[in-house]
């Protein structure tokens, strides 16, 4: 049964391209992220669009490997790829890309784009509990805030910061409400909706609009109730980041009979803590971001933290982990998980895959024997 | 008529079987094999007849069928399908009751399965998407050194190992005839193959607690001699099971029996 809150939204969505493309033409600034490490209030503080960049999808990756290795992992080529071939209108219409030493393929794939796209580079700490860390990271959010203020010729204030984290944080709240939807029994969406919807969260020119529809949608939802129809497993899906075009794995869990209820990665549950406002608020935005739960950090023990509250809050019965080729961080976590898991009695898969369809029908073995052992007696 | 006949059809990207079992005592009365060729629904029909024949048992008597392998949804109009997980652990245990580890070796790609006492899943591995370590990459080496399968494993048995690096297909052959052309002795060649296959299957069993009894199925385990060489280099005993091939259609014919 269609939401119409559902359809607006997915509407609204559908103009983005253009609307940004519009701005971009009306004057407005306009800076490209990649990363949730990227402290999207300092752009919208400088009055700046801030927006998702495309890099979930493999038809620019043969480009990208012109100039990056093979064995470098999708994402990093498809988002190097985006930019070279000019075919995501977001980066198109971005001002300036802002970008994070992530993780070291990041790092140096960013030392290439910035032969063709002004950029600015986070230095990004890895250890999120040393005291030195945060006050570094600090550092690094303040840098950020001179040169947008150097490069838009501005200045940026603690006012302009503090009405940025708000409007931030009613996002994050709307996108809490969103995904909290599928903690429902049944879910009252399908978890390609919900990446559907998650994914293009990012591309609104407007997050006072973005979160209005958001908001829109988990009232008419919610007042809806649970799912009507049963569903299969409930798979908490982990790892990397993903959207439309590396949405592979998802579409095979559903096709199988799971459905797919919580996302513990950058495009979904991990964008939703907020920034506290009782602090400076540089510092408060440095302390929120510093605390994302990425494979990139060592010790990364906050990640296993938030899928134990995941799989309780959203009634999960197996957890799926996926890494991308080439993500090594990710890759080598998956040891990390699975031992977490099997302690505490989950069924647990860890998948590694690109963004190509070759490897489709192997995936779809091991995620259907996967879910078999959960429904099927010996 | 009551339906005294269930099957359980396996359609593997080499080969397609099928098992034909009695629907209350589950005697295996019937087993057919062919090669699956470019089309996996005729493979399946065409087992499914030859079995059918061989127990003088009419297609009224058929109940329940499942279908399971790379082509499991080649015949959804027959029966439900199943993967070759599932399907292999339950008929390895039903071939092998002593079983907890089951390692087969199939055209496209090699698995090994932890079962529970009754033969459930508990965990598997899979092999990466490509040839390496599988029935394919054999038949390759094979036709490499111009023998039979027979033969190479034959072989095998008396070489010394020549240590190959490379688990790719492709380069593997590359390399393999590298060494041929400096003189390498086949059976020193053919027992480097059987090794560097050895070494990739060691890498998946690293995930399983070591020293459980493991059955030996796909079409590999048929021949004694591969199954001896493997068992030598993995350091683990490999029983091959009665009807290696047709483990998977024997656990689809047991899914049916109680569906």
């Amino acid at each position: 049964m269609p939401f119409a809150t559902v359809e607006a939204f997915k509407a609204a969505a559908d103009k983005n391209p253009l609307r940004i493309k519009e701005a971009k033409e009306a004057g407005r600034r306009i800076a490209g992220m990649y990363c949730l490490y990227t402290p999207m209030e300092v752009i919208m503080a400088a009055d700046a669009i801030p927006v998702m960049l495309c890099g979930t999808r493999q038809d620019p990756i043969p480009t990208a490997e012109k100039t990056l290795p093979r064995t470098l992992c999708p994402l990093i080529k498809s988002s190097f790829g985006f930019g070279l071939e000019e075919t995501c209108p977001y980066f198109n219409a971005a001002d300036i890309v802002v970008a994070d030493t992530t993780c070291d393929g990041k790092k140096k794939m960013f030392e290439q784009m910035a032969a063709f796209k002004p950029l600015h580079l986070l230095h990004l700490p890895h250890n999120p509990t040393l005291p030195e860390a945060l006050r570094f990271w600090t550092s690094e959010v303040a840098r950020l805030k001179e040169r947008l203020e150097m490069f838009y010729g501005i200045e940026i204030t603690e006012a302009d910061l503090e009405r940025a984290i708000a409007l931030a944080n009613r996002e994050r709240d709307a996108l809490d409400g969103l995904q909290r939807l599928m903690a429902l029994k049944p879910a009252p969406l399908s978890g390609m909706l919900m990446l559907e919807l998650l994914f293009k969260s990012g591309f609104f020119p407007d997050k006072e609009e973005s979160s209005a529809l958001m908001e829109a949608m988990v009232a008419e939802v919610s007042a809806a109730g649970p799912g009507q129809e049963p569903e299969g497993p409930r798979v908490l899906l982990s790892g990397v980041p993903m959207g439309m075009g590396s949405h592979k794995v998802v579409k095979l869990l559903e096709d199988a009979g799971a459905r797919v209820v919580g996302f513990e990665n950058c495009t979904g549950y991990k964008r939703v803590q907020r920034v506290a406002t009782d602090r400076p608020p540089l510092e408060a935005i440095a302390a929120r971001y510093l605390a994302t739960p990425c494979s990139v950090m060592t010790p990364n023990t906050a990640r296993l933290e938030l899928l134990a509250e995941m799989i309780d809050l959203f009634q999960a019965d197996a957890v799926v982990d996926l890494a991308w080729h080439g993500c090594h961080t990710y890759a080598i976590e998956q040891h990390t998980v699975r031992t977490f898991m099997q302690e505490r009695g989950m069924p647990y898969l860890a998948l590694e895959t690109d963004y190509s369809e070759a490897d489709a029908e192997q995936l779809r073995v091991r995620i259907e024997a996967f879910l078999e052992m959960q429904t099927v007696a010996g | 008529m009551a339906a005294g006949l269930v099957a359980g059809i396996d359609i593997g990207s080499t080969a397609t079987k099928c098992a034909v079992l009695h629907a209350r005592d589950l005697t295996i009365l019937a087993t057919a094999i062919t090669p699956t060729g470019w089309n996996p629904r005729e493979a399946g029909e065409t087992v499914l007849a030859q079995s059918l024949a061989q127990t003088n048992g009419r297609r009224e008597s058929l109940g329940a069928v499942v279908v399971t392998g790379y082509g499991r949804k080649a015949l959804p109009g027959l029966g439900k399908a199943m993967t070759e997980i599932t399907c292999h652990a339950r008929g390895a245990h039903f071939l092998q009751a002593q079983a907890r580890l089951v390692l087969d070796i199939g055209g496209q790609d090699s698995k090994i399965i932890q079962l529970g006492p009754d033969g459930q899943v508990l965990d598997f591995v899979m092999n990466d998407k490509c040839a390496a370590g599988t029935g394919r990459f054999v038949s390759n080496m094979a036709a490499a050194l111009g023998m039979t399968l027979e033969e190479m494993a034959a072989a095998a048995l008396t070489g010394t190992p020549v240590q190959l690096s490379s688990m790719c297909a492709v380069f593997a052959e590359s390399e393999l005839i590298g060494s041929i052309a400096r003189g390498a002795a086949p059976a020193d060649l053919a027992a480097g193959i059987f090794q560097s296959i050895a070494r990739r299957l060691k890498a998946l069993l690293g995930r399983f607690a070591p020293g459980q009894p493991c059955t030996f199925t796909g079409g590999l385990a048929c021949n004694a001699h591969i199954a001896e060489l493997l068992s030598r280099h993995l350091e683990q005993p490999l029983t091959p099971a009665p009807w290696p091939q047709h483990a998977g259609a024997v656990g689809a014919a047991l899914f049916a029996a109680t569906s």
